[in-house]
């Protein structure tokens, strides 16, 4: 007898298709069958737990985990707060956030990226941390660039990060994009144009947050993650 | 007029991109940052069970391997019980296994890796026992929302024919899909656990 709460049904109309041919590289990463709909069982309820003692304390200040000798990274210097919450409402406490990005001139410090803006010596351009009992987090940064991708000759992606987030049911494992309010480039790039639904869209434009900004210091953006909600009512196992 | 249903929309998925690694393994973005990274190795000295390899290849429609993916897989321990409070079966926990790993595909050959314990069973839907089976999914630049699936032991096929999710598929060839192959490779048990995403063979993917 394991009474445990199911994760309710996932609306697949919010979220981009598998296949989605303005953006080039699904046309062969799609899966062309329909996917098997699976009730949940304790697989899918579960998921990997994590502590605050395999977190570092900079973990979550990108302007100075990757300092060279104390020197901080270029860039407008920014706050990204929110909270993570089911689709009840609840704050998801605990849970592992995982977020990367490119630096002010859009390069990341990765090998595969040959873009011609230079590398920031200071900057790694990535971070993690997990949400206290409120589901609240944030995390201090530098704003990251827009940068061209081969995708049409000339597509350019708006100012992003990258957000991993794990949830407590491996069902609710999620990774998505937060973009900036007023960015003209959002409504004209074919990745976040894979989701169908542009209210969905929204949902991922964070807002600039005057009240989180620190004065003569940091400007700050607002932006909350919702994870899948859960029945009502318990089943048993 | 009726009142508003009051639930809030989950965050829509967007792709993980070409550069995962760096938020999620960034020392195969070729560069430290945390002290503790994570990553493919789910087994300690401690772990009870079976020491087993799992890798594979993900491939793409026209056969290519996937170079830039991240696979992430989910376990219980040889007990057939997972590391979490929503699990209740009366089994021993094993405080020296989390249960949860994840793995880059390789830059050049695409191959990824995890090395593990074989789990035992764990109670399935209205008390009907799974097969043993790591629960996989799977990210990566033009993958749009996450891919999730399973791996089944070819050396199970009794547990695998009374599987409950094995045997909602309809296609007995498709089911094959699941079953990763074991190898004996000088002592190593290794099985493989290769994964299609489109096309021939294709591998039955789930929504959970
Ligand atoms: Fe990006």
């Amino acid at each position: 007898m394991v009474p445990v709460d199911e994760l309710i049904m996932r609306d697949r109309n919010i979220h981009p298709p598998a296949f989605t041919p303005s953006y080039k590289t699904t046309v062969l990463r799609s899966p062309r069958l329909a996917l098997w709909s699976l009730q949940n069982s304790l697989s899918e309820i579960t998921a990997p737990l994590f502590g605050h003692e395999e977190i570092g304390p900079l973990d979550n200040d990108l302007i100075r985990n990757y300092s060279q000798g104390g020197g901080e990274p270029i860039g407008e210097r920014i706050i990204v707060h929110g909270h993570v919450r089911d689709e009840n409402g609840r704050p998801v406490s605990g849970t592992l956030l995982e977020f990367w990005q490119c630096n002010a001139g859009g390069r990341y410090r990765h090998v595969n990226d040959r873009y011609i803006a230079p590398l920031d010596p200071n900057f790694g351009g990535c971070g993690r941390t997990l949400t206290n009992d409120e589901g609240y987090y944030y995390f201090r940064t530098i704003k990251p660039g827009p940068y061209p991708w081969r995708n049409y000759t000339n597509s350019w992606r708006p100012a992003h990060i990258h957000f991993s987030v794990f949830g407590t049911s491996f069902g609710q494992r999620l990774i998505t994009q937060m973009y900036f309010e007023g960015d003209p480039l959002i409504w004209r790039d074919p990745i976040t144009l894979t989701i169908p639904d542009e209210n969905a869209i929204k949902r991922l434009i964070a807002p600039l947050d005057l009240n989180a900004a620190v004065p003569l210091d940091t400007l700050a953006y607002q932006f909350d993650v919702v994870l899948r909600g859960r029945h009502a009512t318990p089943f048993e196992n | 007029m009726v009142q508003e249903l009051r639930y809030l929309k989950e965050s829509p998925s967007q792709t993980a991109g070409p550069y995962v690694h760096i938020g999620t393994m960034p020392h195969e973005a070729g560069f430290e940052v945390y002290e503790k990274t994570f990553g493919n190795v789910l087994a300690g000295p401690e772990t009870e069970g079976e020491r087993i390899r799992i890798e594979g290849i993900v491939y793409d429609g026209v056969g290519s391997p996937l170079r830039d993916a991240l696979i992430e897989i989910w376990q219980a321990n040889a007990a057939g019980r997972y590391n979490h409070p929503a699990d209740r079966q009366e089994k021993p926990l094993d405080r020296a296994f989390r249960g949860w790993g994840r793995s880059g595909s390789d830059r050049q050959t695409g191959l990824y890796f995890f090395d593990t314990i074989k789990p035992g069973r764990v109670m399935g839907r209205h008390g009907r026992p799974m097969a043993p089976h790591v629960n996989f999914w799977i990210v990566a630049r033009g993958i749009n929302i996450g891919l999730n699936t399973r791996m089944y032991f070819s050396d199970e096929a009794e547990a695998n024919a009374a599987d409950p999710v094995l045997n909602l598929i309809e296609q007995a060839s498709r089911r094959e899909t699941l079953i990763a192959r074991r190898e004996d490779r000088g002592g190593e048990v290794v099985y493989r656990f290769d994964i299609r995403l489109q096309g021939e063979g294709e591998t039955v993917f789930f929504d959970i």
